[in-house]
């Protein structure tokens, strides 16, 4: 490792700085503000340093991270949400009981987590990333220590996390046995030659390997955790799950699947073919009968991973592009959607059952404009970024053909609509036939919370209007990627 | 540029509608109104200028248009094109604009900022579906229209509005992607043999397709476009999300919303796929011939007023159907008559029921008895565009149901028979009406306001344009004329649906040019 190599992981060293000037900071002087004020800076500083070790990259810093265009896009996606985050995070812990400084520490190791594997084409950079990730959700989940729910979401996810890491574990164990390398671009020489084909470990280990990323993107069947996680952790911390966890691990299956070339498998096709319909229409037609606001958006997230899946199964450079684009809009959405529970949420519970949106948009219509257009835009309604990322999405399944799994998507988002409907329909319910004739007492939107919010729907309806920009940025960040 | 001006000013009235709705009810009604005023006069200005200028500039498709790079790397334009029949279809949208912001004047006493806002939006979707020639944009437009109408039913419909709303959305969305994915097939073969990226309606048109796939992505096309019309067995979320719907809200759906079926299987169906088109055109037309007689008997049955006249608008949207899928200039000109005068009788109709229900509290049939004896002259306006809508000679639905039989005529006979019938069940039912809400005798003893000045202002006109239409539809031909021959010519390639061997008409077509030279265009 040398100096270049030092600009090249920027980024990941100024965010492990900063968990550890925070944690430091925590010891000397415990206050809510500084924690957030120091935990804000070292995102921006670490957003800043991604320009610094642009001008390094395309490099690969030691065996096991890559930094390219592709690694650094993601990053800034994750550092950006993770900003958001913590804004939402600090409305959110003002009104609870308890130690509220630590949780930033877990923010940015997560937040490291995730950027790991975003760069990492190494089994080992691979499992690490993952696990920083996941030890510091297995706190973020049961935070509010006072709540039962939050709890039942901690152990819950521990215990399937730790079980489905194993799996991914022994999965790399299987093929490293077979092939004898960790490294990506090895083991597409060797797929591309055929030598693994005869190899009869490489297909177990294949499942294996699908089975751990299948957990952690909560897509069916391994989505069980998704809806309790989802109900039981604090909501901006379900917004981290939601977003920065998935989205570095779609970004990791991207990589890992096309860099290899693994994804030309025809069995890999056919299992992913399967998931990505059992997604969507699992995730669909459960979040109909669901009554809880997060629940739904549980189960919606579900059906989502599907529909970014179709778009992965397309292959190749478009592919890449309409499924990084859907993220993005997705993450816009989802943190959106995300960040209107937590500002609704008070120090007892979170604003999780439909009552808690009956009539809001006569009470606070701003809050509930904004949450309509996430709504909307998750169901892919223009105007909204979640539009064009389905359009993309689409468009990426029907160049390559896959019609069987672009009807299965039609089929089901329109079941979708039904249960984004139904909290439009509880939200714009008159107030007389509501009974709640006065304003509910919400505490009152927070100054931090409403600029976040605000700036996300800027931006949600920018992408949905313009997306030109974005789309240019996306292509070069994916053209970088080495597809086999 | 123009054209975004027409989109933009509607925009900016709904945003500005939204936020004075927090001061007071009145500013909302006052911006909108006056927003759809301008775009009225701009969409009159482009309309006499066209006419001036036609006989020079027949030769360019677009008198107007805006092209605008949006999304370049996948070939996206903010294309928007205005030709005759685009001109006819702004024009009809922002009268029936006006009439729905005054129609909701009284009405609409709660949200009203927001109302507007929805209102507002639902026409610059409208607007932007009329005239865009991107299919990208078309589709963008084509999806933009609906959560506003849903809005509109949901908060401010009546008693079922929920159910209404979804169902009305459900339909419309699932379509719309059926839609969605023939326009990216079609984008994606089309580059596959130029190798360009593009959405350009006319880069589009003649697109070597196989006669398999042809046919369906016409059916991806067909299926939201009629889903839309609406067109049997597709109807069944119309007659509810009218019932339901506030009297803005029935008015703009029927007057606008179908029409943007017809106008997209004008302007998409036929000129893309013709050969499809023409082969399907048999099942087409009969679906068609199906709607206008069931449309009719089912009308008949009702004993809800505004139930009534939406299942009017099944049987009516029946002919534009089997008159585009007839596809010879007097079809058309039919069809374009008939989409024109359907929208302004039935949206007069819509109003006329609301007023009744804001007056009566009912849309009951039965409840209502002997209205002529209080309400005169609100009867006599209601008489009057009931028997427009079935086609009185004199008034525009005339023109338009007569023509597209004339046009159906020389492709099937058997077809023109049946949609003839459709006629006929549709004066019994416009009867009964007649005569079970307004004649007899008073026996609920009502007393009622009659037509106000704000009513008479909506009414008038629209009964002035109507008789209009009906005497002289000549400049309405005119302007739609050049877009007809441009549309037909895209769909040249086969000769299109001409079923019965030409020579059989020649004598026919002699004779009807000698009653009425505008009606035999072709000769030309």
């Amino acid at each position: 490792m040398n100096g270049a190599d030092l600009i090249a992981i920027l980024p990941l060293l100024v965010l492990t700085a900063a968990a550890v000037v925070v944690m430091v900071a925590i010891c000397i002087r415990r206050s809510h503000l500084l924690a957030v004020w120091l935990t804000a800076a070292g995102l921006v500083l670490a957003f800043a340093s991604l320009w610094k070790s642009a001008s390094a990259a395309p490099t690969q810093a030691t065996p096991l991270l890559i930094i390219d265009g592709y690694a650094l896009f993601y990053m800034g996606l994750i550092i950006a949400a993770t900003f958001v985050t913590v804004i939402l995070c600090y409305g959110y812990l003002e009104n609870q009981q308890g130690y509220r400084e630590e949780l930033y520490v877990l923010v940015l190791t997560a937040a490291l987590g995730s950027c790991v594997m975003v760069a990492s084409n190494h089994f080992v950079s691979f499992f690490l990333g993952l696990e920083i990730l996941s030890v510091a959700l297995y706190a973020m989940n049961a935070y509010v220590c006072s709540r039962k729910i939050s709890l039942e979401a901690g152990i819950k996810y521990l215990v399937l996390a730790a079980a489905s890491a194993a799996f991914l574990l022994f999965g790399m164990a299987l093929i490293y046995a077979q092939l004898g390398t960790l490294q990506f671009g090895q083991i597409a020489s060797m797929l591309m030659s055929g030598v693994a084909y005869e190899k009869t470990l490489i297909y177990p280990g294949m499942a294996l390997m699908i089975t751990g990323i299948g957990f952690k993107l909560g897509v069916v069947p391994f989505h069980m955790w998704t809806p309790d996680v989802y109900e039981g952790a604090p909501a901006p911390v379900t917004a981290f799950v939601a977003t920065i966890s998935k989205g570095g691990m779609v970004a990791l299956l991207l990589r890992y699947f096309y860099e290899t070339g693994a994804y030309r498998l025809h069995s890999v096709f056919v299992v992913f073919s399967i998931i990505a319909i059992a997604s969507m229409v699992a995730g669909n037609l459960l979040a109909l009968l669901q009554n809880n606001v997060k629940r739904i958006l549980a189960y919606s997230s579900i059906a989502h991973l599907g529909y970014i899946l179709v778009a992965f199964l397309a292959g190749g450079n478009r592919a890449a592009e309409a499924v990084t684009f859907y993220l993005v809009a997705y993450f816009v959405t989802t943190l959106g959607a995300f960040g209107v529970v937590s500002v609704l949420s008070n120090d007892d519970r979170d604003a999780d059952s439909m009552e808690d949106y009956e009539g809001l948009f006569w009470r606070r219509p701003v809050l509930a404009g904004i949450f309509t257009l996430m709504l909307l835009s998750l169901a892919g309604i223009p105007l909204t970024a979640g539009f064009i990322g389905k359009f993309f999405v689409i468009a990426a399944g029907t160049s390559a053909s896959l019609y069987g799994l672009i009807f299965v998507l039609v089929v089901t988002s329109v079941v979708g609509l039904f249960y984004y409907l139904r909290i439009l329909v509880a939200m714009y319910r008159p107030l007389a036939e509501t009974g709640k004739t006065a304003p509910v007492a919400h505490p009152s939107l927070s100054r931090s919370g409403s600029f976040a919010l605000a700036g996300l729907t800027v931006l949600l309806v920018w992408i949905g209007v313009y997306p030109g920009p974005f789309l240019d940025a996306i292509q070069r960040a994916v053209s970088t990627l080495r597809i086999f | 540029m123009i054209l975004v001006w027409l989109i933009a000013i509607l925009l900016v009235a709904g945003i500005l509608a939204e936020i004075s709705g927090r001061i007071s009810t009145l500013w909302p009604r006052v911006i909108s109104l006056a927003a759809v005023i301008i775009d009225f006069a701009i969409a009159l200005a482009l309309w006499r200028e066209n006419s001036a200028g036609i006989t020079l500039a027949t030769q360019s498709e677009w008198f107007r248009q805006v092209d605008w790079a949006w999304v370049p790397q996948y070939g996206i334009h903010f294309h928007l094109a205005m030709d005759g029949l685009s001109l006819l279809m702004v024009v009809l949208t922002f009268l029936l604009g006006i009439m729905s912001v005054l129609a909701s004047w009284k009405e609409i006493q709660e949200g009203v900022g927001f109302f507007h806002f929805n209102l507002m939006l639902i026409l610059a979707g409208i607007v932007g579906v009329f005239l865009a020639v991107d299919l990208f944009l078309f589709y963008f437009m084509w999806e933009l229209m609906l959560v506003p109408m849903y809005f509109l039913i949901a908060i401010w419909g009546h008693e079922r509005r929920i159910y209404a709303a979804v169902k009305f959305f459900l339909f419309t969305q699932i379509s719309g992607l059926f839609m969605l994915i023939a326009i990216l097939t079609l984008y994606f073969i089309h580059h596959g043999v130029s190798g360009v990226y593009s959405f350009e309606y006319k880069d589009l048109l003649g697109t070597a397709l196989t006669p398999h796939t042809a046919m369906l992505l016409m059916l991806g096309f067909f299926v939201a476009f009629a889903v839309k019309l609406p067109m049997f067995p597709f109807h069944t979320w119309l007659p509810d999300a009218h019932t339901e719907a506030p009297t803005a809200g029935s008015v703009i759906l029927a007057g606008l919303l179908l029409k943007t079926g017809a106008y997209g299987m004008l302007r998409f169906v036929v000129p893309l796929f013709p050969g499809a088109a023409h082969q399907f055109a048999p099942i087409a037309m009969l679906l068609g011939v199906i709607g206008i007689i069931y449309g009719s008997v089912l009308a008949f049955g009702q004993t809800d007023l505004k139930r009534l006249v939406a299942y009017t608008s099944v049987s009516h949207l029946g002919f534009a159907l089997v008159g585009i899928f007839a596809w010879n200039p007097i079809a058309l000109q039919g069809v374009i008559i008939v989409m024109i005068a359907h929208g302004i009788s039935t949206g007069a109709l819509f109003m006329l029921v609301g007023e009744l229900q804001e007056r009566t509290h009912t849309r009951e049939m039965d409840r209502l008895h002997g209205l002529w004896a209080t309400i005169p002259a609100m009867s006599g306006v209601f008489m009057f565009f009931a028997l427009a809508s079935i086609g009185l000679p004199g008034l525009g639905d005339f023109i338009g149901e007569f023509l597209t039989l004339l046009g159906t005529y020389r492709v099937s006979l058997g077809v023109t028979i049946a949609a003839a019938i459709g006629i006929l069940i549709s004066t019994l039912y416009t009867l009964k009406v007649i005569q079970r809400a307004f004649h007899g005798p008073n026996t609920h003893q009502w007393t009622l306001p009659d037509l106000g000045k704000r009513e008479l202002v909506m009414m008038v006109p629209m009964m002035l344009i109507l008789l209009g239409i009906g005497l002289y539809p000549q400049p309405l031909f005119k302007t739609f004329e050049p877009a007809m021959r441009k549309l037909q010519q895209y769909a040249a390639p086969q000769p299109v649906l001409t079923v019965v061997p030409d020579t059989h008409h020649v004598p026919y077509r002699q004779d009807a040019s000698r009653d009425d030279s505008e009606m035999n265009l072709e000769r030309r």
